[in-house]
C-alpha cells in the first residue's frame, strides 16, 4: 500500500493474473504440473481447479493474518499455510473422484512447491485486504488454468484425436503419440510461448517487453 | 499487534512473538486439516472399496461377495488396520451360494513411466492364474496401455501356470515375460510387440507377488474353501 | 512391492526416467539457472545433497507418521524438513565457500521450491522403497538432474554465439531444447529393466 499511488480496481487486480502476468505464458512459473499432467484437457482443468483452490485458500488466510505475522517468520508461515491447503485439496479430490485422483497422482501434492503460490502470498496477499487478495488470486488461478487448458487441449487433440474425451477425428486418425510423452509437452509449451512472444512483439503498446525468464 | 509498516529500521521481533505466531498459525492449520481428514475419510474409503470390488468382480467372474484377508507366517486374519509383519493382503471372492470362486491379489512393478499395478486372480484348485486386470498405470497411451485391452496379451492369463514346488516354498517356474511370439511354456507371458517394458513389468509384478503370497497361502486353502 | 535392484533403480532414475527430462520435475531451475556451465555443476551438486537429506528424513518421517496414524501431516512435515535442509546448506556454503554462495545467488533458497526435491520424497513414499533403495533413488535423481542441467547449459552457451530469432529467445528456446533432449533420452527406455 504505497500512499499517493492510485489503488488498482478489483477488475484490474483480476485481469492482472489472467493476462498481464499469466503464470504459464508470461512468468513461466509452475511448470512442473503444467507439463506433467496436461495430457488431456480434463486433467488440465482438474489441476487448474486444484491449484486455484489452494491459491484462494492461502490468499485468504495469509491476508487475514497479515498483521500478525512477523517479517522474520513469514516464509515459514506461508509455507505452512500453503501445505495445509494442498493437503486439504488432496483429500477432497480423493473423496470426490478416485479416477481424477489417480490421473493427477503425486502432482497434487507438488502444488505446494508451485512458486506462483508462494510468490502471490509474499508479493500480494500479505499486503492487501482479503477481498482484494482473493480477487487477485482468482485471476491468477484462472490464468494458470487457462494456460494448462491450452497445453492440455493441444496435446490431447494431436495425441489422442479427442477433446475432453470426445473423439473428434475418425477411427483412421494416426495420433502423434509423442504429444502425450514428455518431449511433446516441452514442444507444445515452447510453441505456445513462441506464439505469445510473437503476439507481443506485434503489439508493444499494451504489455511490458517479453522478459520471460524462468525463476524458482 | 501493530501492523508492519515500512520504517527505516523495523524493530526486531521478539522470539516470543515469533513462536506465538507460529503456534497460532499451526493451530489454525491443524484444525482445518483434522476437520478435512475426518470428513473425507468415509468417502475416500467408500471410493476405494467400490473400485476394488469392481476390479475383483471383473477378474473373478461369477463372484457375488468378497472378503479381504492378511496372511502371514503367523496365520490368517481378516484384513483391518495395518498388516502384520511379513503379511500380505489378498481377497477371497465367493459366489452367491458362498462357494470360493477364486482369490485375488495386487501386484506391482516399475514399468516404462512409473509403477504398474495389476490385480490377478488365482484358482487354488488348478494352481493357475486365471484372471487379470490393470489397477493403475502411467504408461504411454496407445502403446503401453495395450496391456489393458490387447486380446493376445489377455490370453496369457487364461491358465498361467503358478504351481508351487512340493515343499510349498516357491513357484516351480518363475513367471516371466518373453519376447512377442516366443511363448512356449504355460508360465511365460508373451509380451506385446512394441510394449516390452510394460509387459515385462506386469510379469515381474505378478511373479514377485505370487512367489511370496502362494507359499504363505498354501496351508490355509482348505480353510478358505469352507463357506464362512 | 518394489523389488528392483539398486543398479536398476540408479540407472533408470539417471537415464530412462530422468527427473527433468522424463518426469518434469525441477524445471524451474532447469530453465532459469542453466545458462552458464560453471553455475550448473555446483547447482546440481547442491540439489543432490539436499535431495539426499530430504530422502533420509522423508523415510524417517513417513515411518513416524504411519505409526502414529497422522498421514495428513506427511506433506507438511516433508516440506518443513526440506526448507530446513536448504537453510542448512545455505549457511554451510556461506561459511565455507562465499564465492560459490554469491554465484548461486537467489537460486539457492529457491531450491526449496524445486519440485524435484519434494518429488524425491513423494515418489519414494509412493513406491514403498526400502531405506537403501530410497538413498540410491535420491542419488540417482540428483545425478540425473545435474546431467540434464549440464547438458542444457552447454547447449545454451553454444547458442549464445548463434543467431537466434527474437521471438524464440528465452524460455521458448530452452523448452524446445529440453524437448529435443527429452526425445534423445527416450532412447534409454527399458535401461535397467533387466529380465
Amino acid at each position: 500500500m504505497i500512499p499517493g499511488r492510485e489503488q488498482p480496481t478489483n477488475l484490474q487486480e483480476f485481469l492482472e493474473g489472467l493476462w498481464q502476468q499469466n503464470p504459464v505464458f508470461v512468468m513461466v512459473l509452475g511448470l512442473c504440473p503444467a507439463l506433467a499432467v496436461t495430457v488431456s484437457a480434463v486433467n488440465a482443468l482438474a489441476m487448474g481447479a486444484a491449484t486455484t483452490f489452494v491459491l484462494l485458500g492461502s490468499a485468504l488466510l495469509v491476508s487475514l493474518l497479515r498483521n500478525f505475522i512477523p517479517r522474520e517468520v513469514r516464509i515459514a508461515t506461508y509455507i505452512l499455510i500453503i501445505a495445509t491447503f494442498v493437503t486439504i485439496v488432496d483429500y477432497l479430490i480423493a473423496a470426490i473422484s478416485l479416477t481424477v485422483y489417480e490421473a493427477l497422482g503425486p502432482f497434487i501434492q507438488l502444488i505446494v512447491v508451485n512458486c506462483m503460490i508462494l510468490g502471490r502470498a509474499e508479493a500480494h496477499s500479505s499486503k492487501n485486504p482479503p477481498l482484494r487478495a482473493l480477487t487477485n488470486a482468482l485471476g491468477m488461478g484462472l490464468g494458470f488454468s487457462l494456460g494448462l487448458l491450452a497445453l492440455g487441449s493441444v496435446r490431447e487433440l494431436f495425441g489422442s484425436g479427442s477433446l475432453f474425451g470426445i473423439a473428434l477425428f475418425g477411427a483412421d486418425f494416426q495420433p502423434w503419440v509423442v504429444m502425450l510423452l514428455p518431449p511433446g509437452g516441452f514442444f507444445v509449451l515452447g510453441a505456445w510461448l513462441l506464439l505469445f512472444n510473437w503476439w507481443r512483439t506485434r503489439s508493444p503498446a499494451t504489455l511490458k517487453p517479453a522478459e520471460v525468464q524462468g525463476h524458482g | 499487534m501493530t501492523a508492519m509498516t515500512q520504517p527505516a529500521q523495523p524493530p526486531a521481533t521478539s522470539s516470543l512473538a515469533m513462536i506465538r505466531t507460529l503456534g497460532v498459525v499451526a493451530t489454525v492449520c491443524g484444525v482445518l486439516l483434522v476437520l478435512t481428514y475426518q470428513n473425507t475419510l468415509e468417502a475416500i474409503e467408500a471410493n476405494k472399496l467400490i473400485a476394488l470390488q469392481r476390479a475383483v468382480f471383473k477378474v473373478i467372474p461369477g463372484a457375488a461377495s468378497m472378503q479381504a484377508y492378511y496372511v502371514s507366517p503367523a496365520g490368517l486374519v481378516e484384513a483391518s488396520g495395518p498388516p502384520p509383519p511379513g503379511g500380505m493382503k489378498f481377497i477371497a471372492a465367493r459366489d452367491a451360494a458362498g462357494n470360493l470362486k477364486g482369490l485375488a491379489a495386487e501386484a506391482g512393478a516399475m514399468g516404462y513411466a512409473d509403477m504398474v499395478r495389476v490385480l490377478y486372480a488365482y484358482d487354488p484348485a488348478g494352481q493357475v492364474i486365471n484372471g487379470y486386470g490393470v489397477v493403475s498405470h502411467r504408461e504411454t497411451p496407445g502403446i503401453g496401455d495395450k496391456i489393458i485391452t490387447d486380446p493376445r496379451f489377455l490370453d496369457n492369463f487364461r491358465a498361467l501356470d503358478a504351481r508351487l514346488n512340493d515343499a510349498g516354498t516357491a513357484l516351480v517356474n518363475a513367471i516371466k515375460g518373453v519376447k512377442h511370439g516366443a511363448r512356449q511354456n504355460a508360465w511365460e507371458i508373451d509380451a506385446i510387440s512394441g510394449a516390452t517394458v510394460t509387459s515385462r513389468a506386469v510379469a515381474k509384478g505378478i511373479n514377485d507377488s505370487a512367489g511370496k503370497l502362494l507359499p504363505l497361502l498354501r496351508p490355509h486353502i482348505e480353510k478358505l474353501k469352507e463357506a464362512p | 512391492m518394489a523389488d528392483a535392484s539398486l543398479s536398476q533403480i540408479f540407472l533408470a532414475t539417471v537415464l530412462a526416467n530422468n527427473f527433468v527430462l522424463a518426469m518434469f520435475l525441477g524445471l524451474c531451475p532447469f530453465i532459469g539457472v542453466s545458462g552458464r556451465l560453471n553455475t550448473a555443476l555446483p547447482m546440481g551438486a547442491a540439489t543432490t545433497f539436499v535431495m539426499l537429506v530430504a530422502s533420509l528424513c522423508a523415510y524417517g518421517l513417513n515411518y513416524l507418521v504411519t505409526v502414529f496414524g497422522l498421514e495428513f501431516l506427511r506433506l507438511i512435515s516433508y516440506i518443513v524438513v526440506i526448507a530446513s535442509a536448504v537453510q542448512l546448506v545455505e549457511m554451510v556454503l556461506k561459511k565455507y565457500s562465499p564465492t560459490l554462495f554469491r554465484a548461486l545467488g537467489i537460486f539457492l533458497p529457491l531450491i526449496t521450491t524445486n519440485c524435484a526435491i519434494l518429488g524425491v520424497a513423494l515418489f519414494q513414499t509412493a513406491r514403498e522403497y526400502s531405506f537403501i533403495q530410497a538413498l540410491v533413488f535420491a542419488i540417482g535423481a540428483g545425478v540425473g538432474f545435474t546431467l540434464a542441467l549440464v547438458l542444457m547449459a552447454g547447449l545454451r552457451e553454444r547458442l549464445n554465439l548463434a543467431i537466434v530469432p527474437n521471438v524464440v529467445q528465452g524460455a521458448a528456446l530452452s523448452l524446445m531444447l529440453a524437448g529435443l533432449l527429452s526425445l534423445a533420452f527416450m532412447g534409454f527406455a527399458g535401461l535397467g529393466m533387466g529380465g
